[in-house]
């Protein structure tokens, strides 16, 4: 493998095709999917790029600037509630949605800087069981803000918010192409993938700026990073925003999908379900946060065969599939961790620091410039 | 009826229940700087075994009274508990302790996940009631009022913080377990050995967790395998109140978190004419939270720590 990989760094031809045999098979995959597993799965792909937009945004703040964030399901449920109230019968609003995704962006950007402002001087544990609390007080609001003005409906939640689309055309409906039926998941995969791509391409960007590299020198030693003239407190509050804004998106994007929001959504095992994602692939590396949101969005899905598979080994259900799919969840984290503890794909540094953490310091003790 | 008072009652017990987990948390971050996140499901464990003890023994019909069937109960979910305590420090945290401090957050998330399901594939969806075999009368103090078992639950949890306290100062595994949490490498040094006193710290905490597993389950008369998490993180909330790692930080905070809460229930309704009710007591620990570690980060108790990176 890592030959593979260094010839495609140097050889410019190999690289353009594996880029254009990757755009491909992203182009084919609803289809491919479809095709061999059923429409469920295209659904479940869906989701796969939902997660992955999210565990990007989480990723600016715990992957990059090192702020460890509990709460970031409040973000997304800022977004997707803004959607279901401008764009649903319970207020009568029907604004469009190029309009309301990008405002769901901001506002959800102002709720992050709302939540870093006073919690910027805490760190690590501290900030994050505050930002935990965050996302359990906004779920409770969401809960019970139904009386005496009724807002958000309270535990029902919004139903029949108007679907994704523009113009007068839904894309969740489904359409003709060459003669066949092809149901909306279909489309929803494309705006999904293309708006995935861009949040890809401005992580990647993100990363090599000084914004970014601004975030990492915070993330690595904050008295250090003040010292060489960073203003660490607004640039932690634009890691805030930024991931926020990510999440924003992404919950406007989730309303519509689902054409339906209630409070238990954006629960706190979400919240640790994104963190995971980041976490496990590896964080602060992009194809790595990609994994892990690929991976943890799939795995409890693919353990749904657990029913049928118990009843071709013993002929019949032992234990509920149901309860079966999130202990196998629970145990394939903490085996993950305990073997790969920098994630599943760190990147190169990260994984020559782990590395070198467990060889060298026998060595460094023979000059100890401490002293 | 005082509303005031009987809200201070109530607080008190439900706080002293949260000061019991709060000791949890708070030995173990104290020793390790990790936050236990499955400590809450530790609890929900120790509710359910009881529990399934004590429905056990009624089923059988023996005849002891309903104190001694508690009493087992109770001794079977401590053991139960410890063993778990042990067992997941053993698994999940210790082959980590060099490895970044958000990995052993995920094994902690895993763990939870593990005991929750591992409950309600044993016990169950739904909620499990605690059968009436313990004396409930009421007594009546200045207009509010108090039951033998809210006395009960106020004077175990006293008691047993108590022994905590003379089990940390003056007993030679408490001086152990002091010399490890300032400074682990040192006390190696001196001969402590520091596995056995982070094994004994988490199987403290849990017994501890088992009792409040019982107070909590009949307390509110029921018991689920999900009631571990809110709990868990009250009881968290509790022990940053106080300053985290701090064990009378802990207790305090434990207690005024219980005030706290059931006093904002009670007064809401009436402070905002009725616009928020009490169906926002959850709310107050985290608005609580936010609020101390804003104004004083360390918590009530705790020492101002030197930063670390």
């Amino acid at each position: 493998m890592p030959s593979n990989w260094q010839r495609l760094k140097s050889d410019r031809r190999a690289a353009h095709v594996a880029f254009v045999a990757l755009g491909l098979l992203l182009a084919a995959a609803p289809f491919l999917v479809g095709a061999s597993l059923g429409n469920g799965w295209v659904r479940i792909l869906d989701f796969v790029l939902l997660y992955i937009m999210l565990a990007l945004g989480l990723n600016i703040v715990v992957g990059y600037a090192g702020l460890l964030d509990l709460g970031y399901v409040a973000f997304y449920a800022v977004g997707a509630y803004l959607y279901a109230l401008l764009a649903s019968p319970h207020f009568g609003l029907h604004l469009p949605v190029w309009l309301i995704l990008p405002l769901g962006a901001l506002v959800a950007g102002l709720f992050g800087m709302m939540l870093g402002a006073p919690t910027l001087r805490l760190r690590g544990d501290y900030l994050a069981i505050v930002t935990l609390g965050f996302g359990e007080i906004i779920r409770i609001f969401l809960n019970n803000l139904n009386a005496p003005v009724n807002i958000t409906n309270g535990p029902q939640g919004i139903s029949m918010i108007d679907p994704l689309g523009a113009g007068g055309i839904s894309l969740s409906q489904s359409f003709e192409l060459f003669g066949m039926q092809v149901p909306g998941i279909y489309a929803i995969y494309y705006l999904f993938l293309a708006l995935a791509l861009l949040i890809v391409f401005i992580s990647l960007r993100l990363q090599d700026s000084r914004i970014g590299r601004a975030w990492v020198a915070i993330r690595e030693d904050e008295v250090a990073a003040e010292a060489m003239g960073i203003n660490t407190r607004n640039i932690k509050l634009l890691a805030f925003a930024m991931g926020a804004s990510f999440g924003g998106i992404s919950g406007g994007l989730f309303a519509g999908f689902q054409g339906f929001v209630s409070p238990e959504s954006f629960n706190l095992m979400e919240s640790i379900m994104i963190l995971c994602m980041v976490v496990l692939g590896g964080m602060g590396h992009i194809p790595g946060v990609i994994l892990g949101a690929i991976l943890l969005t799939v795995l409890p899905e693919a353990l749904r065969y657990i029913g049928p598979l118990q009843e071709a080994l013993f002929g019949r259900v032992v234990v509920d599939p149901a309860d079966l799919r999130m202990l196998i969840f629970g145990l394939a984290l903490i085996v993950v961790m305990i073997f790969r503890p920098a994630g599943l794909w760190p990147s190169k540094t990260r994984r020559r620091e782990f590395s070198s953490e467990a060889e060298v310091p026998e060595q460094e003790a023979l000059y100890d410039a401490k002293r | 009826m005082d509303i005031f008072l009987q809200q201070l009652i109530n607080g008190l017990v439900l706080g002293s229940v949260y000061a019991l987990i709060a000791l949890g948390y708070t030995m173990v971050y104290g020793i390790l700087e990790l936050i236990n996140f499955a400590h809450g499901e530790v609890v929900m464990i120790g509710a359910m075994v009881t529990l399934a003890v004590v429905n056990m023994l009624m089923a059988s019909g023996v005849d002891i009274p309903g104190i001694m069937i508690v009493a087992t109960g109770l001794l079977v979910a401590i053991a139960v508990c410890m063993a778990l305590g042990f067992a997941i420090e053993r698994i999940a945290y210790r082959p980590l302790r060099k490895a970044p401090r958000l990995a052993p957050l995920i094994t902690a998330i895993g763990v939870s996940i593990v005991l929750q399901n591992v409950a309600m594939i044993i016990w169950g969806r739904q909620y499990i009631s605690f059968p009436p075999i313990l004396p409930m009368t009421r007594h009546d103090i200045g207009g509010a009022g108090i039951t033998d078992l809210q006395i009960f639950i106020f004077v175990l949890a006293l008691v047993l913080m108590a022994g905590l306290v003379l089990l940390v100062k003056k007993t030679r595994i408490g001086r152990a377990m002091r010399a490890t949490a300032q400074a682990p490498e040192i006390a190696g040094l001196m001969g402590v050995n520091v596995n056995a006193v982070i094994s004994f710290t988490f199987i403290l905490g849990s017994a501890l967790a088992a009792v409040a597993g019982l107070m909590v389950s009949a307390y509110y008369g029921i018991a689920h395998y999900y009631m571990g998490f809110l709990l868990g993180l009250k009881a968290f909330t509790a022990a940053v109140l106080g300053g985290i790692g701090n064990i009378a930080g802990a207790m305090l905070g434990g207690l005024l978190l219980g005030v706290i809460e059931s006093m904002a229930a009670g007064y809401i309704g009436d402070i905002t004419g009725g616009f928020l009710g009490s169906h926002y007591q959850d709310v107050f620990a985290f608005f609580v939270l936010i609020g101390v570690l804003v104004f004083r980060p360390s918590g009530l108790l705790g020492e101002r720590v030197a930063e670390r990176a």
